[in-house]
């Protein structure tokens, strides 16, 4: 069975699953342990129901910084020679491991390695946008291998189980990031396979979700047109590459991108002053497919910012804290209150606000319509 | 001697009857007469046509309508209708002509899909207690665009090519001053405006007493050029270049001369009582590189203030030739289906030619994408639009919105008797002369089409909100929230929908 099987087993529309968000971020970019994010997810035990867990951790391979750090499971042994081929026709591999685990109270764990590369250069693309493209090309062609992180100085660790018990697994306590994002998952139409679980990631992009996005239909079809395959068939994958889309290849700010996702309503947008207002018209306008209509919470990160978002009635919840240096998003206050008992600030984003955490600026950023944080 | 016996059988029941003459009056057809010596009404069953004209005029309810019980031999083969065509045609020797759309099963696919609503996983909204939008914007958009920070505020740099806002998905489609009346026309130009959306004046012109509607207001330019002049295309907020329409696929317009009376004539600027005779291609159209000049003449024209669309019939190529109308810069595609309606079409046409709007919309949608162009154009689909449940299975198959027109007669009158080319509607809708005309009364005529539109947008946000979504681009394109029943593999494939269940 390849992993396309195991994830959509009953070839529904797509996944469907609630969960449990967790986000801390140092914003002077000092790292911390896993001790803090994990003890917060697993405090929202109830939200998952074991059928996936998950973390991502920026600023744990500062050895490696330069290199892009591969992490892939493979349902078999053939799967993991037949991709290394792969990998060595398109990179130089400057170093390779087994993923260090341990036992843990996990589901069929796959095999789980670990390459730190650069791409050989011998292409006129950029970067990112070859290793996006081979990372592509062995999610989708090989069907027995899955490369579920690939960004650089960052790493995605997730499986099927309780995030605190992923946690456990891999070992995450010998690990020290500056910026942690936790998922646990509910889903209802999948087994749960280990690639399925979340964050998702795409270069050093990670998306952690909660939610049912409606509009998956049409933002689905819209990335299509510009190449993306949704091959996972879940929002979060729509939400990745929507990002992707709109920050990397777009260029548009963090800000904008959370205004297509989550626009104002057109009574807002008509009240505005005419220069805003005619932004505001224009992007969605231009960009109305990529509305993520219906819940959603995320809590999305990369190499030096983090934000939290959820959709623009807010269906799904979201929380903020501040103490000192450190920025906590979660989906339930008594998370970051149980590793934060004193904040400076804790506040409820209203629908479609983003936070944005930014690394080497005090305090989050605000947005263009509805900033009514303090 | 005519062979032809009467479609329709007149019964009055004479008990009620107080020979009032309100049907005499009203008949247009001269069905009813009142005799004075009997002091009794009675009835040319072979002259009514259906309309029901005098069953609601009627103050006493004596008039019943049926078809005629009397039937020919039972024959799945030679049918009443072809027997009964076949007659006229031996006794005339011409094209039969008719009205409205084609009235055959089979070509309709919307009774066959079905919608889908959230349960559990994802909550549905209350468009009664939160926002649902239905705003659309039509014309070509970026694939992309570009800001930049100046003095602390983010500006948009990038132009957008000119759009036009619709508060509801649905617009009137064309219907032309002479094959409708001054009123109709009015009513549906001051709807439009009432409401928010548009309507599209048809290929005859627009009277200049209504060119305050403007701003809601398509212009079409047909192959005939009736009525098109500088100020013309500068009213409007729109232009359509007409090709073709789902009626009559590869004709031309036909508008008999008793039609045109001196208003009709100044407006579309032809001599009183001439038919106006659209040729059957716009003969400075004969490949697509033409169309691009006329499409780019009339942004010229216009100051590339306007967004221009092209209709189409849907026909077997649609989705190759739709892609060749989005990159010959059209910025928005009408697509009219094999059940879109008409003032006067041969029969044979109307009932033969074309595709159904679902499977072309559906193709043409994917097709924008497979080639990476669909933001290009807009999408309007026509032709065969019944209820709001259609307009919301077009949005969800790829339309950005639709047009409607036989709707909105039905909302005025209509009765759907598809005798239009007579120019006798006693309805006052199909007709341009003065006396029947005034039967509209533009006031009430707006009233109805305003209520038409409100309650079909309530209940289009409804089914949103059952679906979880709280904004029309949420459900364009989005067939996710389609599903079909008793179709084939090959349907299912070509709209893009799953079956039922799966």
């Amino acid at each position: 069975m390849s992993w396309t099987e195991a994830n959509n087993r009953y070839n529904d529309d797509k996944l469907i699953e609630g969960c449990s968000l967790f986000g801390m971020m140092n914003l002077s970019g000092e790292r911390f342990s896993s001790r803090d994010p994990v003890r917060a997810i697993a405090n929202m035990h109830e939200r998952g129901n074991g059928l996936g867990g998950g973390f991502a951790v920026y600023g744990i391979y500062p050895e490696h910084r330069e290199e892009y750090a591969l992490h892939i499971m493979y349902l078999d042994r053939d799967a993991k020679k037949n991709t290394e081929r792969l990998l060595k026709e398109d990179f130089h591999v400057n170093f390779d491991e087994e993923m260090p685990t341990r036992e843990a109270k996990v589901k069929d764990p796959p095999i789980l390695w670990r390459y730190f590369v650069q791409p050989r250069r011998r292409q006129l693309t950029k970067d990112d946008d070859y290793v996006m493209e081979k990372v592509m090309k062995i999610n989708t062609q090989t069907g027995k291998a899955f490369v579920f992180s690939s960004g650089k100085d960052m790493g995605v660790f997730k499986g099927v189980g309780f995030p605190e018990d992923i946690a456990e697994y891999y070992c995450l306590e010998e690990y020290r990031g500056y910026m942690w994002t936790c998922h646990g998952r509910f889903p209802t139409n999948t087994p749960g396979w280990w690639g399925g679980a979340h964050p998702f990631s795409i270069l050093d992009w990670s998306v952690v979700h909660n939610g049912e996005i409606s509009s998956y239909g049409i933002n689905r079809r819209h990335l299509e047109m510009y190449g993306y395959r949704c091959t996972m068939q879940t929002d979060t994958e729509v939400l990745a590459y929507t990002f992707d889309l709109l920050i990397r290849r777009h260029h548009l700010p963090i800000e904008v991108a959370a205004q297509i996702i989550a626009p104002p309503f057109w009574n807002e947008i008509d009240r505005q002053p005419p220069q805003r207002r005619r932004l505001l018209t224009a992007l969605r306008q231009t960009y109305g497919s990529l509305l993520m209509n219906g819940p959603f919470s995320i809590i999305v990160a990369h190499q030096g910012e983090m934000i939290g978002l959820t959709d623009r009635i807010k269906l799904r919840p979201l929380s903020a804290g501040l103490k000192g240096d450190f920025l906590y998003l979660s989906s339930e206050e008594s998370a970051i209150s149980l590793i934060s008992p004193h904040l400076d600030r804790i506040w409820r984003p209203k629908g479609g606000e983003p936070v944005v955490g930014r690394l080497g600026a005090r305090g989050v950023k605000e947005l263009l319509v509805r900033s009514e944080m303090q | 001697m005519n062979y032809c016996e009467p479609e329709y059988v007149v019964d009055r029941d004479d008990s009620r009857c107080i020979r009032c003459k309100v049907c005499v009056n009203q008949c247009t057809y001269e069905t009813h007469y009142y005799d004075p010596e009997d002091d009794r009404v009675y009835s040319r069953s072979e002259r009514c046509v259906n309309c029901h004209r005098c069953v609601v005029f009627c103050p006493t309810q004596a008039i019943s309508i049926r078809r005629n019980p009397t039937a020919y031999t039972a024959n799945d083969n030679w049918t009443q209708e072809v027997i009964m065509d076949i007659k006229r045609q031996a006794e005339v020797g011409g094209v039969l002509l008719t009205g409205m759309g084609c009235d055959k099963p089979n070509y309709s696919y919307w009774d066959r899909l079905l919608l889908n609503a959230s349960q559990v996983t994802n909550p549905s909204i209350d468009p009664i207690r939160e926002p649902m939008e239905l705003r659309t914007y039509l014309g070509s958009r970026p694939d992309r665009l570009e800001l930049e920070m100046e003095s602390g505020e983010m500006i948009l740099k990038t132009k957008l090519a000119p759009q036009v806002c619709v508060e509801t998905p649905i617009l009137f489609s064309a219907l032309s001053y002479g094959a409708i009346s001054y009123n109709v026309h009015e009513a549906l130009a001051r709807a439009a405006s009432q409401f928010g959306t548009l309507f599209n004046t048809g290929e005859g012109g627009l009277d200049s007493r209504l060119y305050k509607f403007g701003d809601h207001t398509i212009v079409q330019v047909a192959s005939g050029r009736f009525g098109v002049h500088q100020d013309y295309l500068d009213v409007g907020a729109a232009v359509e270049i007409k090709i073709g329409q789902g009626a009559k696929p590869g004709i031309g317009g036909h508008l008999p001369g008793e039609k045109v009376g001196p208003e009709v004539s100044r407006t579309r600027m032809i001599p009183v009582g001439t038919d106006a005779l659209s040729p059957a291609p716009q003969h400075d159209i004969y490949s697509i590189e033409d169309l691009r000049q006329l499409i780019y003449a009339l942004k010229e024209a216009t100051d590339y203030t306007k967004p221009v669309s092209v209709k189409i019939a849907a026909v077997h190529n649609s989705a190759a030739i739709a892609s060749g109308i989005a990159r010959a810069g059209a910025d928005i595609i009408a697509i009219d289906g094999v059940r879109g309606g008409t003032g006067a079409a041969p029969k044979v046409c109307r009932d033969n030619v074309g595709i159904p709007i679902e499977l072309a919309l559906a193709s043409v949608d994917q097709r924008l994408r497979d080639e990476g162009i669909r933001n290009k154009v807009s999408i309007i689909a026509a032709g065969g639009i019944k209820s709001s449940a259609d307009v919301v299975k077009a949005i969800a198959l790829g339309a950005d919105a639709v047009y409607i027109a036989t709707a909105a007669l039905v909302a005025i009158g209509c009765t759907v008797c598809q005798r239009c080319y007579t120019g006798k509607c006693p309805w006052g809708i199909a007709t341009t002369d003065p006396w029947i005309s005034k039967r509209v009364n533009p006031d009430i005529a707006t009233r109805r089409l305003v209520n038409l539109l409100q309650a079909w947008s309530w209940e289009i946000k409804e089914m949103m909100g059952g679906m979880g979504v709280n904004a029309i681009e949420s459900l364009r394109g989005n067939r996710l929230h389609l599903r079909g029943v008793g179709l084939t593999e090959a349907e299912l494939k070509v709209l893009g929908v799953k079956a039922a269940g799966e």
